[in-house]
């Protein structure tokens, strides 16, 4: 019983004092706050144990599994080279660990975020499918949108104004309209916590 | 000379140096007024007066003005001198000794926290009703119904379920509520004996999922479902975290992918592989840039507040119905307050009642 009531008193006095903070300039309030977010940072560091832990347990399971086990290796000896080159080179500039984040890993997720732009093209051919009047309307908008930031779109009569509108009308009062819920929403849902209403983050 | 030493002289009588504190602040501000009103000084400079320590802070290049002093301590106590140089004459004006004020309440965020009063009270107002044993009605959100549908496909085609509790921390309220998600999923899936794997990007993120998983799987008394190597930490590069996820839904044929929380540029990878494996697919995030992707790829889409109200509306919890009834009623206070400051505006009367 203790093991959720001790908890849920923590939230629901440092929930309240932090919503208080935030309407309080004083240097207390700030002290406060600064304490918070360093006590976050130690709780984090302790979690970063913990989730190197499973990486390398999610990993070593996975070795003996022979349709993972070329990628599972790939992951544990890369986290172990880059590791001992830390340990042994530092991370300092011009260090074989900053060499392999530049040349190795910044290009590896380049590559990935390349990849977008093929995941676009068969996304929007999905999405433009008229196969109703709403995904007509989709059609037409997102025509005249990429139709206006062309060169040639520039000089059409109304396009312009049309895109202009289009932005600044129904996709910002949407927008917003979203925005708004969103914004209740996160309160309530950190006022739910705060009170312990909801409990499903302890597990149900 | 002479004549501009009689200008200097008659110009000083007034109040040359005011010095005032800047309201709503730490008490690290001060705000010095000054006002020279003849053109009679070649330069002028301000000095910062702390103990015995005197400090060149400004040179006036205006006759008239003000600016804000800053980085001092609501502790200290300070003193300023405007020094006028004209050809070889000085004059020198000091002020009275003066303390910053850090103040407990800032009054301009006061309309915010009368709004935030007036919802929280509304919240209140509206568990109590609930505390009486009224039902309330919810409307039905497809989504949220077609979730244990998703949970029953997988356990008919005997393949795991992926839940991707978004690539934010938990200092984010989606993933707060994906993390809430996640609890009734799991003892859906575990009523089931399906297999739920969780990659997280967030070590904190990853130590909680995995005490949710593993309480979710105690509270329906099957301890013996849950497996350590089931929630794991995945990487916390973002697209190293999406191409590992993509991989996993590839190599362990998901046939359900949950993508719940906050998402970021990778969020059309994740669902594109999801759907070109043929997954069934649910998504739920408060991200407005990356709900137009999700709504293509994925099945059923959460958009906004919808994955705040998950948890309530899985739950059938009337306590927690009961918050959602509270956002709906400031909802309609909002849209009432908008519209009627839009016809006000229209008639050319502008109120913004300090909160827009």
């Amino acid at each position: 019983m203790l093991q959720k009531k001790i908890p849920l008193a923590i939230v629901l006095v440092f929930g309240i004092i932090s919503a208080i903070q935030y309407f309080v300039p004083h240097p207390l309030s700030q002290e406060y706050y600064d304490t918070m977010l360093k006590w976050m940072i130690g709780v984090g560091s302790m979690a970063v144990f913990l989730a190197l832990v499973s990486f390398l347990r999610h990993h070593y399971v996975r070795l003996k599994v022979k349709e993972h086990a070329p990628y599972s290796a790939v992951a544990i000896l890369s986290f172990l080279f880059m590791t001992l080159v830390g340990f042994i080179g530092g991370m300092g500039p011009g260090s074989i660990f900053q060499k392999m984040f530049y040349y190795v890993q910044a290009p590896l997720q380049a590559t990935m975020f390349s990849l977008l732009s093929y995941y676009m093209a068969s996304a929007s051919y999905r999405a433009f499918r008229a196969k109703s009047f709403e995904a007509t309307l989709l059609l037409i908008t997102a025509f005249l949108v990429m139709f206006s930031v062309t060169t040639f779109g520039n000089y059409v009569p109304g396009i312009p104004k049309t895109l202009e509108w289009i932005m600044a009308v129904p996709n910002m009062a949407s927008k917003r309209g979203i925005a708004i819920g969103v914004s209740l929403g996160s309160i309530a849902t950190s006022l739910k916590i705060i009170f312990g209403i909801e409990r499903n983050w302890l597990g149900g | 000379m002479v004549l501009k030493l009689i200008l200097l002289l008659f110009a000083l009588k007034g109040e040359v140096l005011n010095i005032k504190d800047v309201p709503n602040d730490d008490g690290s501000k001060l705000r010095i007024e000054y006002a020279i009103p003849f053109a009679v000084f070649d330069s002028a400079f301000i000095y910062r007066i702390e103990g015995k320590k005197s400090v060149k802070i400004d040179r006036l290049i205006h006759n008239e003005g003000a600016f804000i002093d800053d980085g001092l301590s609501y502790k200290g106590h300070y003193k300023y001198k405007l020094v006028i140089y004209s050809d070889t004459l000085q004059k020198v004006f000091e002020s009275g000794l003066v303390s910053p004020k850090a103040s407990w309440f800032d009054t301009s965020q006061f309309p915010l926290f009368l709004v935030v009063l007036l919802y929280t009270g509304l919240l209140l107002f509206y568990i109590q009703h609930a505390r009486s044993g009224k039902s309330m009605y919810l409307r039905p959100i497809a989504g949220l119904q077609a979730l244990d549908e998703a949970v029953g496909r997988a356990t008919e085609m005997g393949r795991p379920i992926l839940y991707v509790p978004g690539l934010s921390s938990l200092s984010d309220v989606a993933t707060i509520a994906a993390l809430n998600i996640l609890s009734h999923i799991t003892k859906k899936a575990g009523e089931y004996e399906t297999k739920i794997l969780v990659p997280v990007r967030d070590p904190i993120v990853y130590t909680i999922a995995r005490e949710i998983v593993k309480e979710s799987y105690y509270s329906i008394g099957r301890p013996d479902l849950y497996s350590e190597d089931d929630v794991f930490f995945a990487t916390d590069s973002q697209f190293g975290y999406a191409a590992h996820v993509s991989g996993t839904m590839i190599r362990e044929k998901t046939a359900t992918n949950f993508f719940m929380g906050m998402f970021y540029a990778e969020s059309l990878i994740l669902s594109e592989t999801g759907a070109s494996t043929g997954a069934i697919q649910i998504a739920g995030t408060d991200a407005v840039t990356q709900l137009p992707f999700f709504i293509v790829t994925c099945d059923y889409t959460l958009m906004g507040e919808e994955l705040y109200a998950a948890s309530a509306y899985l739950s059938k919890d009337p306590m927690l119905t009961a918050t959602l009834k509270g956002q709906d009623a400031m909802k309609l206070i909002i849209l009432l307050v908008v519209g009627i400051l839009s016809v006000l505006n229209l008639f050319g009367i502008h109120i913004t009642l300090g909160l827009f």
